[in-house]
């Protein structure tokens, strides 16, 4: 069986709330991907649909989008593993592709949170969590990873002012990024003004300016057969490696609360598959919901020892410039999480740095790049490595 | 036409808003109202589980039996919440925590009256069955 290549990438704007249905929502990722792809409908024979449900109304939106986006009659379907559900979209377009039953596919990631109230979306966010055991005592995402700070912190010693260094990175690239919902600059120093809104508590010792915003948004990736990505793509990426796993949902079931295990494995796997070490990534998109998880990841994959990761912040290593390179689309932090569709704009970032195509926020010369997406808290973990 | 079939929706109960009301453990609640907070064991294979499950993963058996939650656990992880889902606002602020009993974990609240700045990682806590304003029943980690 040949390689596997995506050959075209796209995302809407990030958006406080977007001024339309899903399914127009859907409709902008789409059409950039298809103008970057420089294909048609005609040569996609099969779509993948990505969200978490309960933000809209609609149920199976698979079918409402392939009619829209004018897929018909090609199989469609839904896939959902909560805020890596287009990575888990990527995953299985891979399998269909190397089991030859489809050729070009279209994964679609959406998420329309402005339907409903923010504590309400704290609330469906929490449901994604144990809703028996867990859920009655009110929890929300990030108290959740809230928990894992506090911990992380108790034994490695690592301080909010590590944390605040995370967002300020962001910040110095989500200013670039004119599909980012947040674009304002943000400093060390707003994390220790009271009158900034940034230094507000939310779950200790987590503050607002520790965690990313919620926004309506959709990405797509189409991804390829070798021969189909030879014959219809001047510069196809590579899938090289994926890897995939879970762990308990709920707390008492887990033991390790200073990173996450499912990260791990899913890096390991995917590391392995492509035959290469962490050392040999030269950009990386990681899932920073908040900035403890960006902390914990540096160190799930590698980058950084246990413990070690506030090392890598500190030095500025994962900057621009840095060894390695991290989340230089602003992350999560500036364009806003909508659920669904954050895995697709990671891996977009990944695609336009590894054809030298991201503009100001270019990394010189990646060869291979990493993307990291984890649903719920740890839950599902997801990482793709890709390669030029 | 015939009686209106009882239906055990015990676990409503549990929490300050509940989003299960039909399961296999509902005796927990019970138990709760008994002034105990309760695990489950397999009788086959002897795990022990808490939160509380009807059927073992292991042994692919529905054979267990309900332990009570005793002693003193370690207080692995906390934060306390400055804001709520929906459901919850009321409540605000309130700490939610997992305690480590060594053979199980239990994730829970942290008892109102344990002010934020006496909670520390690492002390020991107690688990004890709690009402909420609203009526409802779940347990609370208190200082021992
Ligand atoms: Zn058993």
């Amino acid at each position: 069986m040949g390689k596997v290549a995506i050959i075209g990438v796209g995302q809407s704007s990030f958006v406080r709330s977007y001024p339309g249905s899903i399914r127009e929502l859907a409709f902008d990722g789409f059409k950039e991907s298809m103008q970057d792809a420089q294909i048609t409908t005609e040569n996609i024979d099969a779509s993948i649909i990505c969200s978490a449900p309960e933000y809209d109304k609609q149920r199976s939106p698979a079918g409402v989008f392939a009619e829209y986006l004018g897929l018909n009659p090609h199989p469609t379907f839904y896939v959902e593993s909560l805020c890596s559900s287009s990575s888990m979209g990527l995953r299985l377009a891979y399998s269909l592709i190397k089991s030859g039953l489809h050729d070009v596919i279209a994964v679609i990631g959406f998420q329309k949170m402005s339907e409903i109230s923010s504590s309400e979306s704290q609330e469906r966010m929490g449901r994604g969590a144990d809703i028996q055991w867990e859920s009655p005592f009110g929890t929300m995402m990030p108290a959740y990873y809230a928990m894992y700070a506090r911990a992380h912190m108790e034994k490695y010693g690592t301080t909010l002012d590590d944390l605040a260094l995370i967002r300020v990175k962001a910040a110095t690239y989500g200013q670039l990024n004119e599909k980012a919902v947040y674009r304002k600059p943000v400093t060390f120093e707003m994390f220790t003004d009271p009158e900034s809104r940034l230094a507000g508590p939310v779950a200790s010792p987590l503050r607002v300016g520790d965690c990313c915003a919620n926004a309506d948004g959709s990405s797509c990736v189409i991804v390829a057969s070798e021969e189909k990505a030879k014959d219809l793509c001047k510069k196809p990426v590579w899938i090289l490696g994926l890897g995939a796993a879970t762990t308990s949902v709920n707390l008492p079931g887990r033991d390790l609360f200073t990173g996450l295990t499912a990260a791990q494995q899913a890096a390991d796997q995917a590391y392995k598959m492509a035959g290469i070490s962490p050392k040999d990534i030269d950009v990386a998109e990681v899932h920073d919901c908040f900035t403890i998880a960006e902390m914990m990841a540096y160190e799930n994959l590698g980058f950084a020892k246990p413990g070690e990761g506030k090392d890598l912040i500190k030095s500025k290593e994962t900057y621009k410039e840095g060894s390695i390179p991290v989340n230089v689309d602003g992350g999560l932090l500036s364009k806003g999480h909508p659920i669904g569709a954050t895995g697709g704009s990671q891996i977009r970032t990944i695609v336009l740095q590894l054809r030298d195509e991201a503009g100001d926020i270019q990394v010189k010369n990646p060869e291979i790049g990493l993307v990291h997406n984890i649903g719920g808290v740890g839950l599902y973990g997801n990482v793709s490595i890709l390669g030029r | 036409m015939g009686k209106k079939k009882e239906v055990d929706d015990r676990f409503k109960k549990f929490g300050t808003v509940s989003f299960t009301s039909i399961t296999k453990t509902n005796d927990f609640i019970d138990f709760l109202e008994g002034g105990k907070v309760m695990g489950t064991r397999c009788k086959d294979c002897g795990l022990v589980f808490f939160p509380p499950r009807a059927d073992c993963y292991q042994c692919l058996a529905s054979n267990v039996e309900w332990f009570e939650v005793s002693g003193k656990g370690k207080l692995l992880t906390y934060s306390e919440l400055k804001f709520a889902p929906v459901g919850f606002q009321d409540d605000v602020p309130y700490c939610i925590a997992l305690l480590d009993y060594g053979k199980y974990k239990i994730f829970g609240r942290i008892a109102k009256d344990v002010p934020e700045n006496e909670i520390e990682v690492g002390m020991e806590m107690k688990t004890v069955v709690n009402k909420t304003s609203n009526e409802q029943l779940n347990y609370v980690f208190q200082k021992v």
